[in-house]
């Protein structure tokens, strides 16, 4: 078994961006922790590369060619395409995986007609989790997109395979690899609701997600999760994903929604990793 | 489409050093490439982000736009109020404003 770690977070750029503007320094300090006690887990692990499953903002993907899925299969990538003063993250290069990612693709493509990518450039979804995941970025990473931003959206069951595909690909791999889901859970952001969280929607998701139930999981749609959770709500599926590749239950780490600066509420979690269904 | 031909404009832009390069040399050239209305040139032309909100760019797109013009977190969620109290309501795509304009962080400008 070559999957060794399988967690979630949080991605927002507030979560960088605007640290300074957070009223409750206490909660945003012990987000931080959790999220750098993630970073522990994954060098613990002993993890060769991470897999990070992202919901990117068109930084790579545009209405004129939009995977479902994608998975980079590049040497090195670079970001943030975002201006750096506002993210409060340099420019730089992170190392890729193009061997390793092409080995999983080709697995991933026995049940997922997922599309594959040399060239990357990373935007806030993957900056920030890596800018605390791995700060000196000498982890090999793989990315990976699930379109959560320009609908049609792919439906959650294929989320879910997706996830038990890419199980099963890293089990088939000698190398020892990480996977990381990030997303938001209910969020309204870009818009003047910013902040917005639906805190008792969100609880009640992590809850299904935590018991790694897949029919409860699969018990959302569209149309209701943008009334309830906003546009940022069909981010679910990246952490859906990572429930079906890990196939064990949930231990959350952190969630607040008490951090609104930051958009979304902040979340932390892992799983066990249970033997694939 | 041309809804379509304003986000591809500004997704290039968000993306490609080269492109904001143009932009900052001869941003008419650069719009020039794109089939747009007058209201979507001049809106890109002066920066208006309440009028680009309002037409329905997705939120993402604008946000990193945004960023690009080096506005602030609370001037740009203001700039967006905005645009629906001149403007009207967002006539396209799923980053309509929700909540009737009221701020929903307990932060502000004075944090």
């Amino acid at each position: 078994m070559s999957l060794v770690y399988a967690g979630v977070l949080s991605h927002a750029p507030g979560i960088t961006g605007r640290a300074d503007l957070a009223k409750n320094t206490v909660l945003r300090d012990e987000f931080y922790a959790a999220l750098d006690q993630q970073r522990q887990e994954i060098e613990a692990s002993g993890a060769e590369a991470l897999i990070v499953v992202a919901a990117e903002h068109f930084a790579n993907f545009f209405m004129n060619n939009m995977p479902a899925y994608c998975i980079g299969i590049g040497d090195r990538y670079e970001g943030p395409i975002e201006d750096p003063d506002w993210l409060k993250i340099a420019k730089t290069f992170v190392p890729g995986a193009g061997d390793l990612a092409a080995r999983i693709t080709r697995e991933v493509m026995h049940t997922v007609d997922v599309a594959y990518a040399e060239e990357w450039k990373f935007d806030h979804g993957i900056m920030v989790p890596l800018n605390f995941l791995t700060p000196l970025y000498d982890l090999p990473i793989i990315p990976v997109n699930i379109n959560c931003q320009g609908p049609p959206l792919t439906p959650l069951p294929r989320a879910w395979a997706f996830g038990e595909a890419l199980r099963r690909a890293c089990d088939s791999v000698p190398e020892k690899v990480a996977i990381v889901g990030t997303g938001g859970i209910s969020h309204w952001p870009a818009t003047p609701d910013s902040g917005k969280i639906n805190e008792a929607w969100d609880r009640d998701f992590l809850d299904r997600l935590m018991r790694n139930d897949r029919a409860a999981l699969m018990d959302y749609d569209d149309e209701k999760t943008y009334q309830e959770a906003g546009q940022g709500g069909f981010e679910i599926r990246t952490f859906i994903t990572i429930a079906a590749a890990a196939g064990g239950l949930g231990e959350l780490q952190l969630y607040t929604a008490e951090l609104p600066i930051f958009a979304v509420g902040c979340t932390v979690a892992k799983f066990s990793l249970d033997s694939a269904s | 489409m041309s809804l379509y031909n304003t986000q591809k404009f500004l997704y290039e832009l968000n993306r490609d050093e080269a492109a904001q390069a143009r932009y900052r040399a001869d941003l008419e050239a650069l719009i020039g490439g794109f089939d747009l209305t007058d209201e979507e040139s001049n809106a890109l032309r002066e920066g208006d982000i309440g009028l680009l909100y309002v037409l329905g760019v997705n939120g993402q797109i604008l946000m990193h736009y945004a960023a690009f013009l080096g506005i602030e977190w609370f001037d740009y969620l203001d700039q967006m109020r905005a645009g629906i109290e001149k403007y009207g309501p967002v006539r396209a795509g799923v980053y309509a404003m929700t909540g009737g304009g009221e701020s929903f962080t307990t932060e502000g400008k004075e944090s």
